[in-house]
């Protein structure tokens, strides 16, 4: 199976995808430039966090340009798991992958700490593996993840049960204590209409390994390897 | 050359003789540009050299000492730790967020030049009184500048300290610390060689911002300071980020002779540089050279400080190669110039030359000073402690509470939040849990890092400060269970120009040598910060020490938390303390005197070993150094935040316990190497013989356990304050004084 790390120019969590999926799960992962036109025949897409052309003018604003996004688009369109990691949401939200926009955090500060989130749907590529309710401590590391919607949009995406995370208290439940930024609804993940396309703040590749403090984000990759591999054997 | 231009460039009429003689005629305005920087004392360490030849800069693992962009040294797998600390204090002060940011930007550029990948940030942060706004709103910037920098460019932060005398308040204390790995013979340098071979500017436009940094870091700081805004450059995270990995990803072509960038004194530095250390010269055309605003003069662009800009040199002929990495990049290299055979650093604007100077002559004849020294005045007085006329306290878990929420002690966890400090992978002890340890991938090992100075110890003792600036840092390295293996230093003082801080440089110099002597941790390198000066004030003199160890096992790293109920609790080291210049004295009496305790380097050195070998045979579960506010803030900070914890621990009676203070100076007196442990009943017998062996005092003093935190004497409970009290002031300390901006 084989992963494909996208990079853009300010990408920063590229290498840290890249060592989760190659040498943590012991998966195929390739690089691709963000001026490449073809995946390397890619199974899953990853678009991951940093801080694409500096997040200037607004985060993910200018990568959604890029020219690999194109065939990210048509991977998305024909089924293919794609998932988004901090930035890499940014841009999906930019790219209209995904519905909703990321704003300052509430307190406008940069915060950088473990939190917990609540598996809220096992239906997607990216959380087949988990339960539901399941509460998972992986960290976050950003600027502008208040997750806001329209309420036409976040009625649509909770009839279509497209809201994936929440920000929970680690005994999973929703509090505003728990929630660090202020999210509409402590949100910190949702899906597509098509349930392919997933993007959430947390960051799933910084907890894959003992040594830094969670596992729990191998619950998100290794959800996706026995997805596919599900697909490949029916 | 009128006199005041001459004045004006800050060359004294000695340095202009010099000048004279040099060049053998009257100098251009450019010129008389150039020897300024490179003649500040910013650049050239007129004032520090002398005394800076006493650092020990030699051993075994040292790859590359002082003289490069960075130091390295040997970590094994053949594979080097590239780091330097640096300071970026007058900036800071006069534009706290771009200031600080670019002190950032400055010292990444300083690795990866030498072909390392840059993998952690620490900071060592010096304030005024956090009570001032004035205060509030610098820390605020400089952590929001460290923050936006190190975030962007996916560095992380995992590490530092944050300090707050009213000795900084008119002059803040900001220097930063980049490491990185690189492959041991693939390390790349700052020098330029082979005539005809292409010079090459890379990155940021030259713009007019910066212009004198260096000699504005050279002069001390007066009423208008504030209006030196021009005079700070602006950041551009991202920008460093393409160079990066465009550097690096063009160092590997082997298509380069050598790299420098454009720090202090920009274009001017770097081409000196390079050249000196080639032996050969450099021709370059500014009129080539990429600007940002029109208009600009040789003098201008030779001088401008704007960030995240590289010169390089490449072997003429794989132009090519170069050219095609920077542009996959989005950056165009482009040629500036090129190297010659006849050692002038020749500039010239279109056909016209501007500056042609005798490069090896600019870099090896800058001023030299043995500047006079003289004992402070101060110090007789501030030397004597007489705590007759104070009040011992009546209440001492309440003051065991206030210690813990005091600034200097408290959690700074509204600090580190807004670092990303995860990013790469490799943290493996998280900040505020002891030195900052990163892991390298791709091997079994860790590297562990701490910085460390006391200012007030140093102002007490300049000597002996800087001996206990240097134990410090190698101590918390050791806890984490490192052998320390190089060191780097931000030398932060006054004016060198006075004796008396002449006197506390010398000393402290003296101090630091002594101790990297006796510990066997060289210097690779460092920087040099005088002038921190306002209106005649001095700072606090204030070495501040980075020291590198190397953890073979990365599994076998510890942290200051006590990880379980049931452990037994050991005090290595003696456990008596010293109220000389100790946070107890400042925050119950507002006092800054007396003499910090001394030393003894055999004691330190020993208790380092059993550190190291403890946690190498996992014979420990935790470890953490006793240092501001003594044995008691120590026990409490191997309980907060995360431990959830308690401790129940019994002190022998104080030899004079008729004195008043006794028991003050046993729970928060302060001393060197003491160092807290938990170790599991069935390992103890065998931590105790293993300290007998290297004549290191080792006493059991406790358990872990419940959820209180109590210290007995003698029999009997001297203080007891519940875990949520003592978490409680921890963790608001500094937090409640940003509420209005809490994070």
């Amino acid at each position: 199976m084989k992963f494909a790390v996208i990079e853009f120019p300010g990408s920063n969590c590229d290498h840290d995808a890249y060592h989760a999926t190659k040498h943590v799960l012991g998966q195929e992962a390739e690089f691709i430039w963000h001026k490449d036109t073809d995946l390397a025949g890619a199974d899953v897409v990853i678009l991951p966090g940093g801080f694409s052309y500096g997040d200037y003018l607004r985060t993910g604003a200018i990568a959604r340009f890029s020219p690999v996004m194109t065939r990210v688009r048509e991977f998305a369109d024909a089924g293919g798991p794609v998932i988004g990691i901090c930035n890499g949401f940014q841009v999906l939200l930019e790219a209209g992958l995904l519905e909703g926009a990321l704003l300052r955090n509430r307190r406008l500060k940069f915060l950088c700490q473990h939190v917990h989130v609540r598996v809220e749907q096992t239906d997607t590529p990216f959380t087949c593996g988990g339960a539901e309710g399941q509460v998972l401590k992986l960290p976050i590391a950003h600027g502008e993840g208040n997750y806001h919607a329209g309420p036409e949009t976040i009625a649509a995406l909770e009839a279509n049960r497209q809201v994936i995370f929440r920000y929970c208290s680690p005994d999973g439940v929703t509090t505003e204590a728990a929630n660090p930024n202020g999210s509409h609804a402590s949100i910190a993940g949702v899906c597509n209409a098509g349930r392919n396309v997933v993007g959430l703040m947390p960051h799933p590749e910084r907890a894959c390994e003992s040594a830094l403090g969670s596992v729990d984000g191998l619950v998100v990759l290794e959800s996706v390897v026995s997805a596919l591999a599900a697909k490949g054997a029916a | 050359m009128d006199q005041s231009t001459i004045d004006a460039h800050g060359l004294s009429a000695d340095e202009y003789q010099r000048l004279l003689e040099i060049l053998g005629r009257e100098p251009t305005i450019t010129e008389l540009g150039i020897f300024s920087v490179m003649w500040s004392e910013h650049c050239s360490y007129k004032s520090s050299r002398l005394h800076l030849r006493r650092l020990p800069t030699e051993g075994p693992r040292v790859v590359q000492g002082p003289g490069e962009n960075a130091g390295a040294v040997d970590i094994g797998d053949g594979l080097t730790a590239v780091f330097k600390i640096e300071s970026h204090n007058h900036p800071s002060f006069i534009e706290p967020y771009q200031g600080a940011a670019t002190g950032v930007g400055g010292i990444i550029r300083d690795i990866f030049t030498m072909g390392a990948r840059p993998i952690a940030l620490l900071n060592s942060l010096r304030f005024g009184a956090l009570e001032d706004p004035a205060t509030r709103h610098l820390v605020d910037g400089v952590v929001a500048g460290i923050a936006g920098y190190g975030n962007s460019i996916g560095i992380p932060t995992v590490g530092g300290e944050v300090a707050f005398e009213p000795s900084y308040a008119g002059n803040p204390l900001v220097n930063v610390f980049c490491l990185g790995v690189a492959e041991a013979d693939k390390l790349a340098m700052g020098l330029a060689s082979g005539a005809g071979n292409p010079v090459y500017y890379v990155g940021a436009k030259t713009g007019r911002d910066g212009i004198h940094g260096a000699t504005m870091a050279s002069a001390e700081f007066d009423e208008n300071s504030a209006d030196s805004r021009p005079a700070v450059q602006v950041g551009d995270p991202f920008m460093e980020k393409l160079l990066l990995e465009a550097c690096l990803e063009v160092m590997k072509t082997d298509a380069l002779v050598g790299i420098q960038d454009m720090g202090a004194a920009g274009l001017t530095c770097s081409t000196c540089e390079m050249g000196a250390r080639g032996d050969v010269g450099i021709e370059i055309d500014v009129s080539l050279v990429p600007q940002r605003e029109t208009g600009m003069t040789p003098y201008e662009i030779m001088l401008s400080e704007s960030q995240e800009r590289m010169l390089l040199v490449a072997k003429r002929g794989r132009e090519a190669e170069v050219e095609q990495v920077f542009e996959k990049w989005d950056l165009h290299a482009v040629r500036i110039g090129e190297v010659t055979g006849d050692g002038r650093l020749r500039i010239r604007d279109h056909v016209e030359v501007v500056a042609d100077i005798p490069n090896r002559q600019l870099a090896d004849r800058a001023p030299l000073y043995d500047r006079p020294t003289t004992r402070p005045a101060y110090l007789e007085a501030a030397q004597q402690l007489d705590l007759a006329a104070c009040k011992a306290p009546v209440d001492l878990p309440r003051t065991w509470l206030d210690l813990l929420g005091a600034p200097v002690i408290a959690s700074k966890h509204w600090v580190y939040r807004q670092y990303d400090h995860m990013v790469r992978t490799n943290t493996v002890a998280l900040p505020g849990l002891g030195a900052g340890v990163v892991r390298v991938k791709g091997t079994d090992r860790a590297l562990a890092f701490s910085v460390d100075g006391n200012g007030r110890y140093c102002y007490l003792d300049p000597a002996e400060g800087g001996r206990l600036a240097v134990a410090e840092a190698a101590r918390n390295v050791a806890c984490a269970g490192a052998v320390p293996i190089g060191a780097t230093n931000c030398l932060n003082f006054g004016n060198p120009e006075r004796p008396e801080i002449m006197w506390q440089f010398a000393q402290a110099v003296d101090g630091i040598a002594e101790a990297c002597r006796a510990l066997e941790i060289p210097i690779t390198g460092g920087n040099v910060s005088l002038y921190n000066e306002t209106d005649g004030e001095a700072i606090y003199p204030t070495p501040v020490l980075g020291v590198v160890g190397v953890i073979d096992d990365a599994s076998q790293v510890l942290t200051r938390l006590f990880p379980a109920e049931g452990l037994d609790i050991v005090l290595l080291g003696d456990p008596a303390g010293a109220l000389g210049g100790s946070e107890y004295l400042k925050v119950a009496h507002g006092m800054a005197r007396g003499r910090p305790a001394a030393l003894d380097l055999d004691r330190e050195r020993a208790l380092q070993q059993v550190l190291v070998e403890a946690a190498r045979g996992r014979l420990i579960c935790s470890a953490h150094d006793c240092a501001e506010g003594g044995f008691a803030v120590t026990l409490a900070e191997c309980c907060v935040e995360g431990g959830g914890v308690g401790a129940r621990v019994e002190l022998a009676e104080p030899a004079e316990a008729d004195d008043r203070f006794a028991l003050v100076c046993a729970l928060f007196g302060e001393a060197p190497s003491r160092v807290v442990v938990s170790v599991a009943s069935g390992q103890r017998d065998r931590l105790l013989a293993h300290a007998r062996e290297l004549s290191v005092p080792a006493t059991v003093i406790g358990q872990t356990g419940g959820d209180r935190l109590a210290i007995s004497v003698a029999g009997e409970v001297v203080a007891d304050i519940g875990l949520d009290e003592a978490e409680q002031a921890w963790m608001g300390g500094l937090t409640r004084h940003f509420e209005h901006v809490a994070a």
